[in-house]
């Protein structure tokens, strides 16, 4: 009896063993499907005409030059159009943040038909092809003069990114235990000093992701940006991006690489100073709970 | 109150509102205001699609060129990416924001054309440009005889050929623009330069990704047309049997002689070009204006050669050349036509036409000496320039449907060798015209 309890934990090890190995193989397939591209990309921005020329490109260039950054540069205004999109992602990330999270709040605690509502009708949302929405957008915009502005655009991201930050930060909210908040109201806290003591500390992961979110989708959304401005020196870095493009699919290669690899760096740099924030604050929520 | 005072209110109070949201996106909203104050003295917008280094430089220094010559009409310099264009032209004619001088290809204006897009330039044209730019460039440009486009540069379809491939193989003529080689010359040619039934070197590279404009311009080397026009003015497709030899020697290449790659048949262009640097094809037909990348990317000592596309008799192919429109609501057209005929004057013409590797339309540029050297090909450029008509499908209303569902499947199924002639003329034709039908109710 003792021996055969003994080989069924010794089998459920291996069965868990295997399982863990195979989750191990499986993120790292998901880690080299996401980082060959990147790498690709970065050995491209390094390389000389030639040997992008060559049949057998190697990962490593034989002979790395700068010259495609000079290149990129000297030909399109990278540093203006960075700082463009800088200014509309980071204001729609804060944007979408700040008026997301008191109605995820009302969505998640006040369960009215009217909150079901407005949540079919968020999701509802999403089912809209951007086509669709463009040309109507774009007169609406024009109506009130915010075409060809960065504040119009980063209404248009802050519209377009809230739908899914709201869905995503309801679900956060619905996560913090409700009995916290009635502790609190217990110990004579008001709902508006409940709220910001006692849950939203626990919402900062959830806040930074959802911000982080909306960052990233403006940083790199194109469309909306090439249609709705005009005036080169409001352009965002993924339209000066096709400025390396030529017709039928001919690239200038080389800046092209240097340029996109440049357009890169903000999401990578903001991911590395607030991944160990998410994780932390996660962490905390989960102990609390 | 004034409308325009009421409007303007109404925008402050939108702002008002929308910076009450947060305070970070405020300084965000500037810029717009003053746009509609004085229509006539902002400057005019030109768009241009240059992307090539030298292209860009050129374009910028003739625009403040320009601005230096004549302050009192300004032009601003806006850039365009020839990949948008399309989108970006269609939303801004909707909005009433496109920009006043349009760079584009005549190949892109039909339906910007025909729905009042654009501004008739028959009018405006001055005359040393109608008579400088020959008639068969002008036609590439009119629709429903009204011009919409001024054509100023424009590229053959070449062989690029591997020089000491060439010489190597026994036998084979070297073709002139004078005497090019037939296609069934070209075909021998190809299968002279192979090597091995699979392939070590294949005589020809068919980078066939957008097959429907290679083969319907090249097919005019054989007097195909495959879009004719009814008596009624209606276009209907036909494929006659010289519509027929251009696909049929790119098909039997590919699966009769072996002496074209199968697997570039999915390429664009530049796909293309590591292997012929690395010697697995001898010969790659592209667009004149690739010989940039070549020269940039070729390794060192790589020999090679400009030769003119086969033709059956005399060279001739359709092109689709690279135009300056003026948007229907520019509010001061003759402004904006002074500056296209500052930016087309022959010596300008041809800085543009080096920047971009192409061939200036305009007869005067084109004796430019710069652009009749033999280095890199330009003098067999230069010699094909007289035989360069409009494409045949570009004035056709529903041609980008019938090429995006009927031609571009039915040509890739063709040439893989997936269907045959009679299924891809059974597609061309009957699901074509079912198609053009639709357009020309």
């Amino acid at each position: 009896m003792t021996a055969r309890r003994g080989r069924t934990a010794a089998g459920r090890r291996r069965r868990a063993a295997a399982t863990r190995s195979g989750q191990y193989l499986a993120l790292l397939g998901y880690l080299i499907f996401l980082l060959v591209p990147f790498l690709w990309l970065v050995s491209t921005a390094f390389k000389p005409p030639r040997e992008l020329g060559s049949i057998d490109p190697g990962w490593i260039p034989h002979d790395p030059t700068l010259a495609n950054f000079r290149a990129a540069f000297a030909e399109q205004p990278l540093l203006r159009s960075a700082a463009n999109s800088l200014l509309a992602a980071a204001g729609a990330a804060v944007l979408s943040v700040v008026v997301a999270t008191p109605m995820a709040y009302v969505l998640a605690r006040f369960r009215t038909r009217a909150a079901r509502a407005a949540t079919g009708w968020v999701v509802v949302s999403q089912a809209f092809p951007l086509v669709l929405v463009i040309i109507p957008l774009f007169l609406l915009l024009k109506a009130v003069g915010l075409v060809d502005s960065l504040g119009g655009l980063t209404l248009v991201y802050l519209v377009w990114s809230l739908p899914f930050a709201l869905w995503m930060l309801t679900g956060y909210v619905r996560a913090v235990p409700v009995e916290l908040e009635e502790a609190a109201a217990v110990d004579g806290a008001g709902r508006v000093r409940t709220l910001v003591s006692v849950t939203a500390p626990l919402l900062v992961p959830g806040i930074v992701a959802t911000g982080l979110f909306a960052f990233i989708t403006a940083w790199n959304e194109f469309f909306f940006a090439l249609v709705l401005l005009k005036s080169p020196e409001k352009q965002t870095m993924p339209v000066v991006l096709t400025h390396f493009l030529g017709a039928e699919g001919v690239a200038d290669l080389g800046p092209l690489a240097a340029a996109a690899l440049l357009a890169t760096v903000p999401g990578l740099v903001l991911f590395a100073v607030i991944q160990r924030r998410i994780t932390g604050g996660m962490l905390a929520g989960a102990v609390k709970h | 109150m004034p409308a325009p005072v009421r409007a303007a209110m109404r925008r402050r109070t939108f702002l008002g509102a929308a910076a009450s949201v947060g305070a970070a996106a405020v300084p965000l909203f500037s810029g717009c205001a003053h746009r509609r104050t004085g229509e006539d003295s902002r400057p005019l917008r030109f768009q241009s699609l240059a992307w090539q280094t030298e292209s860009v430089a050129a374009n910028k220094a003739l625009v403040a060129e320009w601005n230096r010559l004549h302050p009192r009409t300004p032009v601003q310099y806006v850039q365009g990416a020839w990949p948008t264009v399309h989108d970006q032209l269609l939303t801004a004619f909707e909005g009433g924001e496109a920009p006043d001088i349009i760079h584009d290809a005549s190949d892109d204006l039909a339906d910007f054309a025909y729905g009042g897009r654009l501004a008739d330039l028959t009018p405006l044209l001055p005359d040393r440009l109608a008579t400088d730019i020959p008639e068969h460039s002008l036609r590439t440009a009119t629709f429903g005889g009204r011009l919409y486009g001024v054509p100023f540069l424009q590229e053959p379809r070449v062989l690029i050929a591997n020089r000491e491939l060439l010489r190597a193989a026994s036998g084979v003529r070297v073709p002139t623009p004078e005497d090019p080689w037939s296609w069934p010359e070209f075909r021998a040619a190809a299968k002279k330069l192979s090597q091995g039934r699979q392939g070590a070197r294949y005589g020809v590279a068919w980078p066939l990704k957008e097959p429907v404009s290679a083969t319907l311009n090249l097919a005019l080397s054989t007097g195909g047309r495959l879009f004719h026009r009814r008596a009624d003015g209606r276009a209907e497709v036909r494929f006659g049997a010289a519509d027929e030899v251009v696909p049929r020697t790119i098909h039997d290449q590919v699966n009769v002689d072996g002496s074209a790659a199968r697997t570039t048949l999915g390429m664009g262009g530049s796909d293309t070009l590591p292997g012929f640097f690395a010697g697995r094809y001898a010969m790659v037909p592209l667009g004149f204006s690739y010989r940039q990348q070549i020269v940039q990317q070729a390794p060192k000592g790589f020999d090679w050669t400009v030769l003119p596309a086969p033709a059956d008799g005399a060279p001739a192919q359709g092109v689709s050349p690279q135009t300056l429109s003026i948007a229907a609501d520019c509010p001061r057209k003759e402004a904006a036509m002074a500056f296209i005929a500052f930016l087309l004057e022959p010596a300008n013409m041809a800085r543009l036409a080096l920047g971009d590797w192409m061939l200036p339309t305009g007869t005067t540029a084109l004796r430019d000496p710069r652009l009749r050297v033999r280095t890199y090909g330009w003098a067999t450029g230069t010699a094909l320039a007289g035989s360069l008509h409009a494409a045949p499908a570009q004035s056709v209303r529903g041609y980008p449907e019938w090429k995006d569902k009927i031609a571009t499947p039915g040509l890739q199924e063709y040439y893989s060798g997936a269907i045959d002639m009679a299924e891809l003329r059974g597609r061309l034709v009957e699901d074509g015209n079912l198609v053009l039908a639709r357009y020309q109710r």
